[in-house]
């Protein structure tokens, strides 16, 4: 069969969207490094069930909870968008619609992400 | 086929889930007061349902992630096996749902 790839571009292996095999990837990643964190929250959450006010802080407050709470935060919030874009990719077929709903993607991920982490570190360090 | 439909839609779902997790996180970062508001919130038979669901959604999610990461690496490509998979899935997300609820209404001291 004719090629009608270039010898370079063969080589770069980015496709048509330039971006190659990276989404996929980093799907992948944020996948594998979310059955630990998973694991950690649900366990963790568990365990405070029934707790008041004051237990709560203070869980957060342990650094080892602080910072794995801000790792999951991050990570499902970095999972969600890019799972949600392929979920867009497949089903929002109308292009403006399609433009908007990654845009409001994007910025609510990164929003979730920022309120989330920015309240743990309120209460780490502010109480 | 079920499992990888499943696979989308508990994904989606737990984006709600997410954004549950830290609304809680910020009314617990916000005063005593919000907290309890959350809590309380939270804690009526509708919350309650939805955490469960959420629950038995982030199961599944687990679960079929971990068997869409093998696949990825090539294993369970045989018919039976794959199948077989499939359904473990299933049968992991409501047993482990089970046994989280289980775990915290004992911890609530309800049990």
């Amino acid at each position: 069969m004719t090629d009608l790839k270039t010898p370079l571009a063969r080589v770069h292996g980015l496709g048509s969207a330039k971006s190659g095999t990276h989404h996929w990837w980093l799907h992948r990643v944020t996948a594998v490094a979310q059955i630990p964190l998973v694991i950690f929250f649900v366990v963790s959450i568990v365990g405070n069930v029934g707790g008041d006010y004051e237990s709560w802080m203070l869980w957060i407050q342990h650094p080892v909870v602080a910072v794995l709470m801000i790792l999951f935060i991050a990570n499902t919030c970095y999972h969600f968008r890019l799972g949600l874009q392929v979920l867009i990719e497949d089903y929002v077929h109308e292009k403006g619609i399609r433009l908007l709903s990654m845009l409001g993607l994007t910025f609510g991920s990164v929003l979730l992400a920022t309120v989330g982490i920015f309240s743990i570190l309120k209460i780490s360090f502010g109480g | 086929m079920t499992a990888s439909i499943l696979h989308r839609a508990t994904g989606a779902a737990l984006t709600g889930g997410a954004f549950l997790l830290v609304i809680w996180l910020a009314a617990l970062a916000d005063s005593p007061e919000s907290f309890a508001y959350a809590q309380d919130l939270f804690g009526t038979f509708i919350g309650r349902l939805v955490l469960f669901g959420l629950t038995l959604a982030l199961m599944q999610h687990l679960a079929s992630g971990i068997r869409h990461l093998l696949t990825d690496a090539g294993k369970l490509f045989r018919l039976k096996r794959n199948t077989a998979s499939a359904k473990f899935t299933f049968i992991f997300s409501v047993v482990s749902t089970v046994g989280v609820w289980v775990w915290a209404y004992f911890n609530m001291g309800a049990l």
